[in-house]
């Protein structure tokens, strides 16, 4: 019996399997629904007077720094703008709103004062039809994509489950099919047997033959040469499992925020040294304080419809961000600090131990070293995890390869002069320069 | 051929045989009361833990330790939410600070590492004058000092600000509606904006008053130059310019009116074209300075006193009746005479505490015409007056003082007579102590307020008149503190705080300058004018002088030591396990006696068994009766007979840690502000045991340790006759050790290759380097009793050798002149007794970093090995602690780590409180139990400077490379840097002809060099 169970849970790894697949093609319908949505909207809601198409493009580049179409950001949300102001005031701000306001116009003054007095930037440079463009598309009613997808509109998560659920009914069905199988063929060698029996066929029983363990017990040269094998086999895994102990390579611990440096350093090709700045000049790459996070999501409380994943929905990452507000006291609504701030405690991911001296000015301003030779593709990491094993091993083997930059500093030119005649090379290893001695990182 | 002969093993089992037997049956000599618990059926049927269960337990719960340790630890990493500009995480900030403590001065360099302040160096930029001593160099310890007060208290209970100030200002306004007196009681403040706000309120208030006092008086040098110039300040001698220096009882490179004299003073020690400086030293106790003269006599204060006047006589040809001691007559002449023969060139300086003494020294540095002594820029650093600070105490008794508002004094602990400051106390109405900490005063204060440390808080300086220094916070207060100037600007009724007070009011010392220049700078330089000398009575006071009276039995000079100072920092654990420079003893004050008074006092010194030093107990009893019980005594080479020496600074209890409350508070004895008291000194029963790191006093006559010569010989011979290469035989070849190696040599010609060197003739051991070592490079403190077992872990010692004859140079020709075995026995026996009047050498010892390094060859792990840059590397990590590299190290430089010394209970000092590991260099690594450690020649200061070089991409500039000790070394001493570039300043002094390397004949070829000591005898 015991075995006839062990092939039914092989079976039902299977169909799990096969239920997984399915599930994988199903949320994957699911969020091509989404976009494809949206996109068909967007026409729809074209409106005289300007192009929307280009008033977008317009509107991202002088616009979106301070505004948002349907949220407050430094200034006010501006869609259906046009129906709060008429065009020839709004051509007068855009031009020069101060001027505007210190006209005395109470509409500029109250909307002055409404936005903590910050005051536009004026864009004389966009003309008038530049500005019907920009109106236009801000005219353009919210599209909903979600509801326009109609039966899709479930968000992503909720999807995931939804199919899980059915997974397990398919297989439910499965597994009992698979036990009526196996009763069935039972019951079938049952019937054989006893129609044997009935017919007078003597089944013939098998030979009597030694069993294979013993035969193996009495070859003593296969004995011997198992137990070598099998002792250098755990020894090898002994000694494997030892080398990892304080290895943490491919450690992904979950952080207080889900940063997605794929968002960050991958989509929007922001450069690491953007926030790791301090990665040029000290020893430490140092995590980016929140106000450097601030230079940014300041204007950017929620990200675009196009960052949401099957994973991670878009809901998820405004959420994220929502974190980084509490963390810092900032105040959405009102754009302003509160003061309340909360330091984020993320979870230290590369833990060189304390006896190592490591500096990152000295890899990455003086060497020129990619971030990436180090901490792998990190772009593509939504999880940021440990990418090399960081052991000495490791760091060696490096020392031992990569040619010191050289050129243009004043540092190496007699150093260079010196050691490349010495050693009789033009290039020079790290190892070379003397950077496998001991006291070089211990001390 | 059976014996019978019957075997017995002790004498109890030869007389008492019943006994012995009984022993051998029983294993245990009382009965195992196994039954108590085992025969208790009861119990043991109730306890539901079988045998099995208590090692399934054991078994599960090893197995879970050892699963547990193979799991990393989760770190968290938490950013600043709100960055500072300045601020880069892994980069040092430094900030430009002066500090002034009432008793120690320095302009300084303040490294901070995120924020918090980890390391002082020297403020080197052009006016800053004063380095730091070692102290100073530890004060920032004390800024993290966990017995610190942390809030403020009112008659015992927790109080805040707000509290105390309302208090205050209460009792101020009810004192001057009694008619009661309001004092101020402080330290020198040398800070003008404190003292204008505190003549502000006098102003105000009539029935005010300020009373400055100094725990440590130069009452008498500052009433003596009052008299002839007209201000209460003190000299600040260059002593660079003297040529002959003449000190009677001064010890000028110790805290002789506040010190700071040594960078000077050693750059006249430097024989520049066959010239340099010669100093006769008189004095009672064995000092820094006596240590460092060419000519030292041991005389009592007493003696100085007629001598002072002798030379005086001979210097301005008086004829003033002198009773001089004629054994001293002769020297003491010659000295003079030499001394008047210098001219402007000539210096006399003096410590006797006597007015009429120091009138002298003006009228000879007048007559003389010295250009070391100069009125321009005297020093603001001393103002008290003992007169005022004995009337504040009767009126305290009397009851007419109303509030009393102490700031950075001490006097219940630093008074002689304490108990009539204790209990004039009583009598004010409202007492206020501002203090660091809730020490004797502040504790029985009415108001104990907490202020904060000067790493914390702003302030200004005037240090020396015409220069203006500036205070600067390099931390917010770690504590709820207030400065005294908050407290005197709330009760002068001003708003505002005082930084901003403080600009405004600095605008009149910094014309010319800005205020944002002077606070980077630290320091302004004005144009101070000479004052207008009168002149005095000066034979009157010469006759005066010349009358005083020798005291009876035995004199008593106190001193401050090297470590401790006044005691202010008496709960820092670097100065309290500092070994002292000249006794080489930690955690300790204790009598100093001469070998002869000791001998008839029957006191004596003896290294027992355990290696330890061990003392007699002394009891001292002043002429008035005071008696201090249990001193231990150290028999002190050069004490001057007749005279016995007494550090103060020790023996405080309040707000101290338990293991700091050592020694023994010798202000007890310091009866009227005097040093000198005479006393009778009697044996008392029990053995002291010391925590000295050097048991051995003499060199033996090992000229090759530290190589030592006179200038005569100097600039006459040839270097091969004063600074020898040692011989070695070479195929039974007499041949120069340098020449043969071992080993094939690497080549060291490309890179860097560090070099240090040490001027012996520039070393005053003032010790700033260990302190300097000990922060930069997170050396543990060890503790007493450690230290005693020789396993101190300073990685930088400054050795002390005494002579055996009166001089090195009689010991050298003592040894050579050995014949035979029985003469070489007694001769050596003979010369591990330091002379009645040794000469003194220091020898700082730290790591040799030898290129042919006897430690690396017997590491069987290959935890310490060499580099190129000439550095010998230690990888804790690798090392497993055989020790086999400390056995085989000759300069026994090598420290081993026999506890783990941070986070651990039984070593409470700085780096078992969270607070005190604030001032760990994050740079360095914490090193654990059971590795070696050593010198790294601050490989981590080293990498940062080249580091810089290449991100700048340029090359490194000579004296851009500096270890925590050559840049310590004001003196100096120390020269640290690359030997590769030959244009730099240590490469000439490797090659200089003073040179030579320590233990040279073992080949071992370190990369520090010491320069032979030359004495202008």
């Amino acid at each position: 019996m015991k075995k006839v169970g062990n092939h039914n849970s092989n079976s039902r790894k299977m169909f799990l399997g096969l239920a997984m697949m399915l599930t994988f093609s199903f949320s994957s319908f699911a969020q091509d629904a989404a976009p494809a949505a949206a996109t068909e909207a967007a026409p729809a809601a074209a409106t005289a007077g300007g192009d929307p198409v280009k008033g977008k493009a317009l509107f991202n580049s002088n616009c979106a720094a301070c505004h948002k179409l349907d949220a407050k950001s430094t200034g006010p949300a501006l869609r259906g703008v046009a129906e709060k102001h008429d065009m020839a005031w709004i051509y007068k701000w855009v031009h020069n709103s101060s001027e505007v306001i210190k006209s005395g116009d109470a509409a500029a003054v109250k909307l002055f004062e409404e936005n903590n007095k910050s005051v536009m930037t004026p864009f004389p440079q966009l003309s008038e039809a530049d500005i019907d463009n920009i109106i236009a598309y801000t005219s353009e009613p919210k599209a909903e994509p979600a509801a326009a997808a109609g039966g899709a509109a479930t968000p992503p998560g909720a999807n995931v489950e939804g199919t899980g659920s059915n997974n397990n009914v398919i297989l439910g069905v499965l597994a009992l099919v698979l036990v009526v199988l196996v009763v069935m063929l039972f019951m079938v060698n049952n019937v054989l047997r006893k129609v044997a029996k009935a017919n007078g066929i003597e089944v013939a029983p098998k030979a009597e033959c030694t069993p294979i363990w013993k035969a193996f017990v009495k070859n003593q040269f296969l004995v011997l040469v198992s137990s070598i094998f099998l002792l250098l086999a755990s020894g090898y895994f002994v000694y494997g499992f030892l080398m990892q102990v304080g290895v943490d390579q491919d450690y992904q611990p979950i952080q207080p925020i889900h940063y997605s440096h794929k968002i960050h350093a991958g989509d929007n090709e922001i450069n690491c040294k953007y926030c790791h700045s301090a990665a040029r000049v000290s020893k430490n790459a140092g995590i980016p304080s929140l106000n450097v996070c601030m230079n940014c999501h300041k204007n950017i409380s929620e990200v675009a419809e196009t960052t949401a994943t099957a994973e991670y929905s878009k809901a998820f990452y405004d959420a994220q961000i929502q974190k980084l507000y509490d963390a810092v006291g900032w105040d959405k609504t009102t754009q302003s600090y509160t003061g309340k701030q909360q330091p984020v405690k993320w979870v230290r991911i590369h833990n060189l131990p304390d006896f190592v001296y490591f500096n990152h000015s000295q890899h990455v301003t003086v060497a020129g070293i990619e971030c990436q030779t180090c901490h792998g593709p990190v772009e593509t990491y939504e999880i940021q995890k440990q990418f090399a094993p960081l052991t000495m091993g490791w760091c060696v083997n490096c020392h031992r390869k990569t040619e010191v930059k050289m050129e243009g500093n004043g540092y190496y030119t007699k150093i260079h002069e010196e050691l490349s005649k010495k050693y009789g090379v033009d290039k020079l290893t790290e190892a070379q320069m003397g950077g496998l001695e001991c006291g070089k990182c211990h001390y | 051929m059976s014996s019978n002969k019957k075997y017995w093993k002790s004498v109890e089992e030869l007389e008492n045989g019943s006994i012995v037997e009984a022993l051998r049956n029983n294993e245990f000599v009382e009965e195992i009361p196994a039954d108590e618990f085992l025969g208790n059926a009861d119990a043991m049927s109730s306890s539901s833990t079988s045998r099995r269960d208590f090692l399934k337990y054991v078994g599960f719960s090893t197995a879970a330790a050892t699963l547990a340790a193979c799991e990393g630890p989760v770190n968290k990493s938490i950013p600043y939410v709100l960055q500072p500009e300045q601020i880069i995480p892994g980069v040092a900030d430094y900030y430009a600070t002066s500090v002034f403590d009432g008793f120690d001065f320095a302009n300084l360099l303040v490294k901070t590492r995120e924020g918090r302040p980890i390391k002082i160096d020297n403020n080197t930029i052009s006016g800053a004058k004063f380095a730091a001593n070692a102290r100073i160099h530890a004060s920032i310890l004390s800024l993290y000092d966990n017995m610190r007060l942390k809030e403020s208290k009112v008659e015992g209970k927790n109080s805040d600000w707000s509290v105390v100030n309302s208090k205050i200002k209460s009792s101020i306004a009810d004192a001057k509606a009694k008619g009661g007196q309001v004092v101020f009681l402080t330290n020198t403040l040398a800070s003008p904006s404190t003292e204008k706000l505190i003549a502000d309120f006098i102003g105000a208030n009539p029935n005010a008053k300020h009373v400055i006092y100094d725990a440590v008086s130069s009452s008498e040098a500052l009433d003596a130059f009052e008299a002839v110039y007209g201000e209460r300040a003190l000299v600040d001698y260059d002593f660079a310019k003297a040529s002959l220096i003449v000190s009677v009882g001064a010890d000028f490179l110790g805290d002789w009116q506040g010190g700071g004299y040594d960078a000077g003073y050693a750059q006249g020690r430097i024989p520049k074209n066959g010239k340099m400086s010669r100093h006769f030293q008189l004095e009672a106790n064995m000092t820094l300075s006596g240590a460092a003269a060419d000519k030292r006599l041991p005389m009592s204060v007493a003696n100085q006193k007629q001598a002072l006047v002798h030379i005086y006589n001979v210097v301005t040809g008086s004829a003033v009746a002198v009773n001089l001691a004629p054994e001293f007559k002769a020297e003491v002449t010659k000295a003079a005479q030499q001394l008047k023969a210098a001219g402007s060139k000539g210096l006399l300086v003096s410590g006797i505490q006597d007015k009429n003494a120091q009138l002298l020294v003006l009228a000879i540095n007048q007559v003389l015409a010295s250009e070391a002594f100069t009125t321009v820029g005297v020093r603001e650093i001393r103002k008290g007056s003992d007169a005022k600070v004995t009337q504040l105490i009767n009126d305290m008794k009397a009851g007419s003082v109303h509030t009393l508002i102490m700031s950075g004094v001490n006097p219940a602990y630093t008074l002689a007579d304490s108990s009539s400051f204790v209990e004039g106390l009583k009598k004010v109405k409202t007492s206020v102590a501002l203090s660091l900490k809730e020490d004797e005063t502040a504790s029985i204060a009415t108001i104990a307020a907490p202020v904060p440390h000067y790493l914390e808080a702003w302030g200004d300086l005037v240090l020396t008149k015409g220069t203006y220094s500036l205070t600067q916070p390099t931390i917010r207060p770690l504590f709820k503190t207030k400065q005294f100037q908050d407290v005197l600007m709330s009760i002068n009724g001003l708003t505002g705080t005082y930084y901003d007070y403080l600009k405004a009011f600095s605008s009149s010392f910094i014309a010319g300058s800005t205020w944002n220049k002077v606070l980077h700078d630290g320091v302004f330089v004005g144009a101070p004018a000479a004052l207008s000398g009168g002149a005095a009575d000066y034979t009157a006071a010469a006759t005066a002088l010349a009358k005083s009276k020798a005291a009876n039995g035995l004199e008593l000079v106190l001193y401050t030591k090297t470590g401790m100072g006044d005691g202010q920092q008496a709960n820092n654990p670097w100065l309290q396990e500092f070994p002292d420079p000249i006794t080489r003893v930690s955690w300790d004050n204790y009598v100093t006696v001469a070998n002869a008074d000791a001998k008839t006092l029957g006191l004596s010194n003896e290294i027992v068994a355990n290696g330890g030093l061990n003392g007699s107990y002394a009891t001292i009893t002043t002429a008035d009766g005071v008696k201090l019980e249990n001193v231990p005594v150290i028999v002190q080479p050069g004490q001057a007979v007749g005279t016995v020496g007494l550090a103060l600074g020790y023996g405080r209890k309040a707000a101290l840690k338990e293991e700091m409350q050592v020694g023994l508070n010798a202000y007890a004895l310091y009866k009227g502000f005097n040093d000198v008291q005479s006393v009778e000194l009697v044996k008392a029963d029990g053995e002291h045991e010391f925590a000295c790191v050097q048991g051995q006093k003499t060199l033996m006559g090992r000229g090759d340790i530290i190589k030592e010569t006179s200038l005569e010989i100097f600039n006459t011979k040839d270097s091969a006759i004063w600074n020898e290469t040692p011989k070695v035989s070479l195929n039974h070849k007499e041949v120069e050790a340098t020449t043969v190696d071992l080993w094939e040599s690497f080549d060291r010609s490309v890179g860097h290759h560090f070099n240090l060197s040490i001027d012996l003739n520039a070393c005053t051991g003032c010790g700033a380097c260990v302190i300097a070592c000990h922060a930069e490079n997170n050396v543990p403190v060890v503790g007493k009793s450690e230290v005693r077992r020789s396993r101190d872990m300073h990685w930088l010692r400054i050795d002390r050798y005494y002579s055996s004859e009166e001089t090195f140079e009689g010991d050298n020709e003592r040894k050579e002149g050995i014949a035979g075995l029985s003469s070489s026995l007694s001769t050596f026996n003979e010369m591990e007794k330091a002379s009645d009047n040794p000469q003194v050498a220091f020898q700082p010892v730290m790591c040799q970093h030898c290129n042919h390094a006897p430690c690396e060859t017997v590491c069987p792990v290959a935890a310490t090995s060499h580099g190129r840059q000439g550095q010998n590397h230690m990888a804790y990590n690798r090392c497993v602690g055989t020790r086999y590299c400390a056995n085989n190290c000759p300069y026994k430089v090598r420290r081993f780590n026999w506890f783990l010394y941070n986070k651990n209970s039984e070593f409470d000092y700085h780096m078992n409180d969270d607070l005190g590991r604030m001032v760990l260099n994050p740079d360095v690594n914490v090193r654990s139990r059971g590795v070696m450690e050593k010198c790294s020649m601050c490989i981590q200061m080293t990498q940062a400077t080249i580091l810089n070089a290449k991100r700048e991409g340029r090359e490194v500039v000579d004296g851009e490379f500096q270890t925590a000790c050559s840049a310590a070394c004001s003196s100096g001493a120390m020269i640290f840097g690359d030997v590769n570039d030959k244009a730099s300043k240590v490469a000439k002094l490797a090659a200089d002809e003073r040179s030579y390397h320590l233990l040279e004949h073992v080949g071992t070829k370190p990369n520090v060099v010491y320069h032979v000591k030359v004495r202008n005898t």
